[in-house]
């Protein structure tokens, strides 16, 4: 972990409620797509966390829906204000067990850190299966960025606005692939569990306190017993997550 | 040069700065971060007999001005603490660090006397008598007079290291149970622990944490906790730790004029993990500003 104080390169609208952030700072201190920051947002008391869309050279990038009174602040971060963030946070995605034909699942705002592993893949030379569903077209993101790098992503939305009408789990071979990643919204990842058919692992969420792994505010009970969100996760590894 | 060492107890702290129970883990996540020993002490996570899962998540709700967590005493228990923590801690942490120890019976709190007070490394023993988040024990001995003297008694027929009793602001009386704490025995007092609260989330409507009520800590609760600090110290003779809210130099001047001998410094850690560096590397020019010279001379100075 590293505390960094970054300056906003952008903050833009991207889709429904969903602002592309980039800071510009030091990013040494992520080791793995998956892995999350935690910021501090002017007037409120607790960091909000933020899984890493992209980091790399002095960039990092974070796609954020406005769901409360945090992220509706953020998004009046303009060009050039200072952002305090923990860095590092979190164990990230385990790129190293995708095998030849990994599938990639994401759901809603589930969707960065899996584009983020995405890039991981690509990088190794793995091209990845992705998969990914969304309420509507409105709320879709990075579709267009997945297909820029070579990776053309299954769409599904509720709504039918796009792509297959339905549930990302209605659109998946639950026994193709070597490997899965998944992050979504915890209804999602609980059908993708039970619906695949090969292992995997799924990145959770929890109110945290620190971030850190010292409150012990983000507990999940798994088959090893209660374990922390912020510092044994929040990636799980799917057969050991109790829901 | 001015002097920032205080006595708690007959133990000497290089500063009044102690890492507050439950925000500092037992120490190895910021021995990563900076060297423990710049602090006065730490006092680790609250510790059971047996290990404890804690409450259901959601654990947290934010707060103006502070946080309600209803962690619920999650520990691994007096035995791990004891053969495996104390001892990795002996490595990051060079200095007598505090005991904050939980029951749910009069038993329970004897059990846990005995075990740590015998440990060479323990300084203090911090007796939770105010945890708002467990069902039995806790806050339920802290909030009654008798029964606060029946547990700082039977602490005290098991060790002779320096026991602190952790008073809650929920109680009726904080005077009463503080002279009951002192009468019974007890070294010093500590105080306070979090403030029963709440929240509601609007769009479910329901309650936020999962266990309906936690407790609130931050800087929201500073003004109780000097107000229960300035009423405790006129009430007994024994020494106090004032906590609650601080996050500056001038909060750990502002509790010291209270009357607080120490300071812990809890939630203040969890947004931001230099928090206690911080403070302590900016007390000398805050008391020089002040025309402090020792931080012993202080001491419930507003008193008068
Ligand atoms: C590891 C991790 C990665 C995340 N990655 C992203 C991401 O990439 N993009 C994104 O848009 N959101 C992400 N979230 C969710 C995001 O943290 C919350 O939406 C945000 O904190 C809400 O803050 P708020 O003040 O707007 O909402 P409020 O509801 O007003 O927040 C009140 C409190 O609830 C907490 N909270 C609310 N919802 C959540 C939640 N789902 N998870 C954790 N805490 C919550 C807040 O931190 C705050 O303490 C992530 C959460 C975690 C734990
Ligand atoms: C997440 C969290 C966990 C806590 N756990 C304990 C505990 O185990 N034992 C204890 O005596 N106090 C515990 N406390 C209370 C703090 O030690 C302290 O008394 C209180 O938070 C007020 O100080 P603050 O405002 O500086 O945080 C906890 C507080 C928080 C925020
Ligand atoms: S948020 Fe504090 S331990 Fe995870």
């Amino acid at each position: 972990m590293k505390a960094v104080k970054y300056k906003v390169l952008r903050n833009d609208p991207v889709a429904d409620g969903v602002y592309d952030l980039v800071l510009s700072g030091d990013t040494s201190a992520f080791t793995a797509p998956g892995q999350f920051l935690n910021i501090t947002v002017d007037g409120l008391y607790l960091r909000r966390p933020f899984s890493v869309c992209s980091y790399g050279g002095d960039a990092v990038r974070v796609l954020y829906k406005v769901v409360g009174e945090g992220t509706k602040k953020m998004t009046a971060l303009r060009p050039g204000d200072a952002v305090d963030a923990l860095t590092g946070l979190g164990n990230g995605f385990d790129a190293g067990r995708a095998g030849e034909s990994p599938v990639l699942i994401g759901g809603g705002i589930g969707t960065p850190p899996v584009y983020s592993l995405a890039r991981e893949l690509v990088k190794r030379g793995v091209r990845p299966a992705v998969y990914l569903g969304f309420n509507s077209s409105a709320d879709v993101v990075l579709a267009a960025e997945f297909v820029e790098m070579g990776v053309v992503p299954v769409v599904a939305t509720a709504d039918g606005s796009l792509g297959e009408k339905g549930f990302v789990t209605d659109v998946i071979d639950p026994a193709a692939g070597s490997y899965y990643y998944a992050c979504g919204p915890v209804p999602m990842l609980k059908a993708v569990v039970s619906l695949m058919r090969i292992p995997g692992e799924v990145s959770l969420e929890e109110r945290m306190g620190c971030g850190f792994g010292v409150c012990e505010g983000c507990a999940v009970r798994t088959t090893r017993g209660i374990l922390r969100v912020c510092a044994d996760g929040p990636v799980f590894k799917a057969e050991e997550v109790i829901w | 040069m001015v002097n920032t060492g205080v006595m708690l107890c007959g133990v000497r702290l290089d500063n009044p700065i102690i890492a507050a129970s439950g925000c500092f883990g037992y120490g190895e996540e910021f021995s990563r971060l900076y060297d423990l020993d710049v602090l006065g002490s730490f006092s680790f996570k609250g510790t059971t007999v047996a290990p404890r899962d804690g409450n259901p998540a959601p654990r947290i709700a934010d707060a103006p001005d502070g946080m309600i967590n209803s962690v619920g005493l999650q520990n691994p228990g007096s035995q791990a603490v004891r053969d495996e923590l104390l001892p990795k801690m002996a490595g990051y942490f060079h200095k007598p660090v505090m005991a904050n120890i939980c029951g749910s019976s009069v038993g329970d709190y004897a059990a846990l006397a005995e075990i740590f007070g015998v440990q060479e490394q323990v300084g203090w023993l911090e007796v939770n008598i105010s945890c708002p988040n467990v069902k039995c024990g806790g806050m339920s001995f802290g909030a009654d007079p008798a029964a606060a003297a029946a547990v700082t008694k039977a602490c005290r027929e098991k060790t002779d290291k320096p026991i602190i009793m952790k008073l809650t602001p929920n109680a009726g009386s904080v005077t009463d149970v503080a002279k009951a704490c002192e009468a019974a025995g007890a070294d010093a007092l500590s105080l306070i622990n979090t403030v029963q609260a709440m929240r509601i989330d609007l769009r479910r409507r329901a309650p936020v944490l999962a266990n309906v009520k936690g407790g609130l800590s931050g800087p929201a609760v500073l003004p109780i906790a000097l107000r229960c600090v300035w009423d405790v110290y006129e009430s007994v003779k024994i020494p106090l730790v004032g906590m609650g809210g601080v996050s500056t130099p001038a909060d750990v001047i502002e509790m010291m004029l209270a009357g607080a001998t120490a300071v812990e410094v809890g939630a203040a850690n969890l947004v931001d993990p230099f928090a206690c560096p911080k403070i302590i590397d900016g007390l000398p020019a805050k008391m020089e500003e002040l025309g402090i010279n020792s931080l012993s001379d202080i001491v419930g100075a507003a008193h008068g």
